[in-house]
């Protein structure tokens, strides 16, 4: 097994871990994804920002292969993404996922739904990874509804589980889609607190949203999409004061003048 | 007029009648077990990413559900076991139980499986995405979090099935293996029909099957899964 990709051993500039090339996908005559290139280094921190439907939650969902594409090639560490069948699998099991409704197994505790892939997957003896879970519960903050059910807790309790379960896998890189915009804006901060913690340590991520204040306080790349296109890569604090191009001039004018 | 009301035979023949209850609840339960095993692989079998598992699937369950019972038993004991010459006991009375044990699940499990499939399309989505997104293959997300979500809401309609499996039993003497009610027909040959020797055994049927609804009633309530 390979060593996690959360240890800050590569940071920053640690080559890239996730490639898109040329990546296209259609939804029946709608096209989502046009020619989408895209390099995520080791350590980095990407928020993707944009309208709805600009095709933002189908790029993060094509990562690890929920949504398939039609045409390209993604690349993860350097391996293009299988089709189906065991090595899809264990693909995914690098690639951690937490997704707008959580999605908590819900007939299984807090601790159960952190356990289970470390035990399925990656074949961890059940009182190690109770263990670990517990530190990861308790780092989220959440260590006392470990033996709760996910309808028992709130939102913003529910993500941060749902980030637990993803981080006990040990990914390489973490998808968020859209994490945020299913919760009650008092909780959207927790959530956002450890995220941008997360980064801190050195975590790759890749971020679906439409919060800017995480954008500029933990980002490196803002990538901006409209339309299935990206449309502007650049660091968020030029992207926010002076993005270079007009959609997103005018995105922005729409957002931040509230 | 007289032999109508009359209750002597039931109370007489009060062993034989419950020697049939044994029968019947002998065909139930491993029925049951094999319908709830049996109908589990074919839901498996219609939801699989592999279409000639699926195709075999629908095939099976669309033959089977909609030919009659009788038929199916017949099948099972005639053309199987007597035709074919397969025999699963020399005692003539064990291998018709099997053969009828065989064809009451072969026709059970595909109501079971199409509650189930039912059951399916209740958990949400999101449930297999994150499962998928852990790493776990197909197989280890059906078994580990569709099915026993699926199940937990399909429990009282599993119920309906399995009471409606117990009284189809008594469909079972085609079979050539006697239960209750071929003891009851047997008493009426006897004793002539009468309104006692109904009543004992229809109420012989709800000491079976009312409990297994309510039984099925609780269990949904307990094991129901909160979103």
């Amino acid at each position: 097994m390979k060593e996690s990709g959360n240890e800050a051993d590569e940071t920053g500039s640690g080559g890239p871990l996730v490639v898109l090339e040329k990546v296209n996908k259609h939804f029946g005559d709608l096209h989502v994804l046009k020619d989408i290139d895209l390099t995520v280094d080791r350590g980095e921190v990407v928020v993707v920002i944009g309208p709805s439907g600009g095709g933002k939650s189908t790029l993060c969902r094509s990562i690890n292969r929920l949504e398939p594409i039609d045409g390209g090639t993604i690349l993860v560490d350097g391996t293009p993404l299988p089709a189906e069948g065991k090595a899809l699998a264990r693909l995914r099991a690098d690639v951690g996922m937490v997704f707008q409704s959580f999605n908590l197994f819900a007939h299984k505790t807090i601790l159960q739904n952190v356990t289970l892939g470390p035990i399925k997957v990656r074949k961890v003896p059940k009182a190690k990874a109770e263990e670990e879970a517990m530190a990861l519960l308790d780092r989220v903050g959440i260590a006392n509804q470990a033996s709760k059910y996910p309808a028992q807790l709130s939102g913003g309790q529910q993500q941060r589980a749902a980030i637990a379960r993803a981080l006990a896998m040990h990914p390489k890189v973490m998808l968020f889609d859209e994490p945020t915009s299913a919760l009650d804006p008092e909780m959207v901060k927790e959530v956002l607190d450890v995220m941008t913690g997360l980064a801190g340590e050195g975590m790759t991520m890749i971020v679906v949203t439409h919060e800017m204040g995480f954008a500029r306080r933990a980002a490196q790349k803002v990538v901006f999409m409209a339309d299935g296109q990206i449309v502007e890569v650049n660091t968020p604090d030029e992207f926010f004061t002076n993005a270079q191009t007009d959609r997103a001039k005018d995105f922005l004018s729409k957002i931040l003048t509230h | 007029m007289d032999q109508l009301f009359d209750f002597s035979p039931v109370f007489d023949h009060h062993e034989k009648i419950l020697e049939g209850f044994e029968a019947t609840v002998r065909l139930a339960v491993v029925s049951a077990v094999l319908s709830l095993i049996l109908g589990t692989i074919l839901v498996a079998m219609r939801v699989s990413p592999t279409p000639v598992l699926r195709a075999t699937g629908t095939f099976y369950v669309n033959v089977m559900r909609n030919t009659p019972l009788t038929l199916v038993l017949l099948l099972s004991s005639l053309c199987v076991s007597d035709t074919l010459g397969i025999l699963v006991s020399d005692d003539p009375r064990t291998n018709y139980y099997w053969f009828g044990v065989f064809g009451l699940s072969a026709y059970t499990s595909t109501f079971v499986c199409e509650a189930l499939r039912s059951g399916i399309n209740t958990v949400p989505l999101g449930q297999a995405e994150a499962a998928r997104s852990i790493g776990l293959t197909f197989t280890q997300s059906l078994r580990m979090i569709i099915l026993p979500q699926a199940f937990r809401t399909v429990i009282a309609p599993l119920g309906s099935v399995l009471i409606a499996m117990i009284k189809n039993t008594t469909v079972v003497i085609v079979a050539s293996y006697a239960e209750a009610a071929a003891f009851m027909k047997e008493m009426f040959d006897d004793y002539g029909a009468s309104i006692p020797i109904f009543l004992g055994f229809a109420l012989g049927f709800m000491v079976l099957t009312l409990p297994t609804g309510f039984f099925f009633g609780w269990l949904a309530k307990r094991m129901a899964v909160a979103r």
